[in-house]
């Protein structure tokens, strides 16, 4: 099964995706892949506004008709803001993963730490293996 | 070693998620479980529950025996077809299995129980049977299609012709007709989902171009996931969930299927009558979440000056857009609790289900 990669995003090996801001912060939402794997969304949590994160944080839950997932801070920072739509629309993570359906924004503590991420190619690899 | 059933290649065709439940490979859902749940709300849905076990009881002591087996009281069956629900208990009067018993005519009765708990229901079932006149027959042989949803009688019926159809379209409720012997089809007007519809048990041979007419009339293939949904919604226990050998059915809700009237003896009366007398430490009660989020089992619930609980399933319900569960707390729990969940506590309301039935919400919200 192929799924969406856009080139201009970063990934993480536990499927998160960061996109860069003109600002200096950073949105955050699961892969294309992930909300396949997760089905049908009914539900997501993100973390509250001003929290600061380490990098690998279980800070965000989605969850599923099925079962709750844990979605984890790629880099670390300040939580800048959320996604509210979420709250009454949590199937826009099915419908568009990369757009809408995005999870939180960060203010990163390290701007050179997204650097260490995968790019679409890389995260690309790490789906390949796993359907090995 | 996974089992697969007689349809495990019409799910692999059709693309389904398959998982692993209770030892057999089985579609989780084809592509979106909330889809398939509303399809058996509004329309017709079918589910492959051939992991599930038929087992025919027959002969002169199946009554009898049958009456010393089960805590509902097989008595009550006089009619040919009828069907009854019933726990298989313990001495200890905890819950070795739920299952249907239908009444196939004078000696012969046949059980449809759970498919995890199967090799250990026949142990106990031989082992209560040694010295009977009786055959019991696991029919592995045998396939099982549910059928369900509003139209699934209708989109059932173009299975069958003649006689045949006419006895299945006039069943009612809890009510089954056969026809045809090993080789034929046993319909029952039964489900697991609080819709109407038919279970379908027939050969293994014949389940693959059985489902696959079910397609061709409109009927959408169904995995685990929305039946869990389904019957969760309809206020249904799932064994092992919501209750096992460590519960009774007193504390699982399900004290109207245990025949006390009378002086017949079954295995764990004396165990449910001392429980009545001392007072039921615990009841099972449906959860309404007030808060956003999902309930799922093993939950903590807070019950204030009762005391605490536990959810014992609990899931996002597709028709009524909140999320419910049933949860096992303290008998003089009130109206109102909190659920932990992920360290917070969210309200919930207390209610008595089903939340559920034939395609509305009966649980105001």
């Amino acid at each position: 099964m192929s799924h969406n990669l856009p080139a201009d995003l970063r990934y993480t090996k536990s499927h998160e995706w960061v996109r860069q801001n003109p600002d200096g912060t950073v949105t955050i939402g699961i892969t294309d892949h992930a909300q396949h794997a997760l089905g049908d969304i009914v539900f997501a949590e993100t973390p509250e506004v001003g929290r600061e994160l380490a990098a690998g944080d279980a800070c965000a839950v989605v969850e599923s008709v099925k079962a709750a997932s844990d979605v984890y801070a790629p880099v670390a920072g300040r939580v800048v803001a959320g996604n509210g739509a979420l709250g009454d629309a949590p199937e826009k993570i099915n419908t568009d993963p990369y757009g809408d359906g995005w999870l939180w924004q960060l203010a990163p503590a390290d701007a050179a730490a997204l650097g260490g991420l995968l790019d679409a190619g890389g995260y690309e690899k790490v789906l390949a293996e796993s359907a090995e | 070693m996974t089992l697969e059933t007689p349809l495990h290649g019409r799910h692999v065709a059709l693309g389904a998620r398959l998982v692993d439940f209770g030892g057999w490979d089985m579609p989780l859902h084809y592509g979106s479980q909330l889809e398939e749940h509303h399809r058996v709300r509004r329309d017709a849905g079918m589910f492959d529950v051939s992991h599930m076990r038929a087992v025919d009881v027959a002969g002169p002591a199946a009554l009898p025996f049958l009456r010393r087996l089960l805590a509902n009281d097989v008595a009550r069956l006089r009619e040919t077809g009828k069907a009854l629900y019933s726990c298989m208990l313990n001495e200890r009067g905890g819950v070795l299995d739920d299952l249907i018993v239908y009444f196939r005519g004078p000696d012969r009765y046949r059980l449809v129980v759970n498919a995890g708990t199967a090799t250990k229901d026949l142990a106990w079932i031989r082992a209560a049977a040694a010295a009977e006149d009786l055959t019991i027959v696991e029919r592995i042989d045998v396939a099982m299609i549910a059928v369900q949803g509003p139209n699934a009688r209708e989109r059932a019926a173009g299975l069958w012709e003649g006689p045949e159809r006419a006895a299945a379209l006039s069943l009612e409720p809890f009510y089954a007709t056969e026809w045809g012997g090993d080789d034929g089809a046993f319909v029952a007007r039964t489900g697991y989902t609080g819709e109407d519809g038919f279970e379908i048990m027939l050969p293994a041979a014949a389940a693959g171009p059985t489902w696959d007419r079910l397609v061709a009339a409109g009927v959408a293939p169904c995995g685990l996931g929305a039946r869990d949904t389904l019957r969760l919604e309809a206020g249904m226990n799932l064994y092992g969930n919501d209750m096992d050998e460590s519960t009774t059915p007193l504390e699982a809700g399900l004290a109207w299927t245990v025949a006390l009237d009378g002086p017949r003896e079954f295995t764990g009366r004396a165990a449910l009558e001392a429980q009545r007398a001392a007072g039921l430490p615990r009841k099972l009660v449906g959860l309404l979440l007030e808060d956003r989020g999902v309930l799922r089992a093993h939950q903590k619930v807070y019950a204030g000056a009762a005391g605490e609980g536990e959810t014992t399933s609990g899931t996002y319900s597709p028709t009524l857009e909140r999320s419910i569960a049933l949860a096992r707390v303290p008998a003089a729990t009130g109206a109102a609790v909190e659920v932990d969940i992920r360290g917070k506590r969210l309200a919930a309301r207390v209610v008595r289900p089903p939340f559920v039935r034939h395609g509305k919400a009966v649980i105001a919200s």
